[in-house]
């Protein structure tokens, strides 16, 4: 197979690109794909704490991509999941560490040996985000169903759009239900209206999120809460699998007229 | 009148309110031109321009205009009165 490189990217900062890169890359690994997963966020390190890989970490992305060392000895192999490996990056270190040429010469050198390589993305639209984007054929766009969150996602969808990224799909993350049926939230269809892009998949609002990033443990690792159904779904139809959207409402009727969206 | 029966009876629900104020702020957000490229735009209009006419180059106004729903490019760009030299008496250049 050939290897699929992903940005995961959103503009707004806290709607959940590192929880998504981590939940993704640990489904995707324990579906039989072998992953890697680069926290590209130099300087604010957090893929290795919710991957619950922190303590087993000697050298990082920049490490790698000075040739400090070689790139097998900064891949952190997960002994929970088989084919999952996460290349931690640099804490001290600032964004301009890693210059676009470093990270499409390592992009090149992943492609020969992973499935999946997925790329987790720093907040905002400077050099930080290009770099993370710049080796990736594909993006995930975050998106929370608020207003702030949706129109960095339009700007973040134009950036990737110039970049030649395709497809580039959408994550809708942190969803209500309650609010929706309330008509106090944006519903599914609202966002992609406005956004103009494939859907790739939906994730509610959910606790297992915090437990799981508490105890640095993906919810593929046993998690049965419906975030975590929603990512192994997600998995699923990244890797190409036809798996219809999931129902975050109790009762079929309600889920249809709230993913439609309701005529005023 | 209408409007605030709706919304007494809590018929404008704050998701049809994020809706529309999203759609409005991305028309702008869509067509924002930057700074910079409003300024080489103006520098390149200007010399199309002055191949087929004398325009007067400090009065030159280019700028976004935004309705509630659309932007427009407004320019404004006045023309030299130009004296025209007595004709007939050498050949045009
Ligand atoms: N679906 C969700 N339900 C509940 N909490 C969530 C969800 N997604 C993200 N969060 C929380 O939101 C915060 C930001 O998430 P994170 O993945 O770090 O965002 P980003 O990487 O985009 O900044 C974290 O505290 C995370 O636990
Ligand atoms: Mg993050």
């Amino acid at each position: 197979m050939d290897c699929r490189i992903i940005v995961v990217t959103s503009g707004k900062g806290g709607v959940g690109k590192t929880t998504t890169t981590a939940n993704l890359a640990a489904s995707l690994a324990k579906d039989g794909h072998k992953v890697a997963a680069i926290d590209g966020d130099v300087g604010l390190r957090n893929l290795d704490v919710i991957m619950g890989l922190e303590n087993r970490i000697v050298y990082t992305l920049v490490d790698v991509v000075e040739g400090t060392c070689r790139l097998n000895q900064a891949l952190i192999k997960d002994k929970r999941i088989d084919n999952l490996f996460l290349i931690p990056t640099a804490q001290s270190r600032t964004k301009d560490s890693v210059s676009a040429e470093q990270m499409l010469a390592l992009c090149a050198e992943l492609r020969k040996d992973f499935d999946f390589v997925l790329i987790d993305s720093p907040a905002g639209i400077e050099a930080g985000f290009h770099n993370s984007a710049i080796g990736a054929d594909e993006a995930i766009v975050i998106v929370t169903p608020e207003v702030s969150a949706v129109r960095d996602a339009d700007r973040i969808i134009g950036l990737l759009e110039s970049m030649e990224k395709a497809p580039i799909r959408l994550i809708i993350n942190r969803i209500k239900p309650d609010m929706v049926t309330r008509g106090e939230m944006l519903d599914v269809q609202d966002v992609l209206d406005i956004l103009a892009v494939d859907l790739l998949g939906i994730v509610p609002d959910d606790e297992s999120i915090v437990t799981s990033a508490n105890k640095g443990e993906p919810l593929v690792l046993g998690s049965t809460s419906k975030a975590a159904k929603a990512y192994s779904n997600i998995a699923k139809r990244v890797a190409g699998e036809e798996v219809p959207i999931m129902n975050l409402f109790s009762d079929s009727k309600g889920f249809f007229s709230w993913l439609f969206g309701k005529k005023k | 009148m209408l409007d605030f029966v709706s919304k007494f009876f809590k018929l404008e629900r704050s998701k049809n309110v994020a809706k529309e104020r999203l759609q409005l702020v991305l028309i702008h957000d869509r067509n924002d031109i930057s700074p910079e490229i409003l300024n080489s735009l103006k520098v390149e209009m200007i010399a199309t321009i002055k191949k087929y006419l004398e325009i007067d180059e400090a009065g030159i106004e280019i700028e976004l205009d935004r309705a509630d729903r659309s932007v427009a490019l407004v320019a404004n760009i006045p023309l030299k009165n130009i004296n025209r030299r007595t004709r007939g008496r050498s050949k045009r250049v």
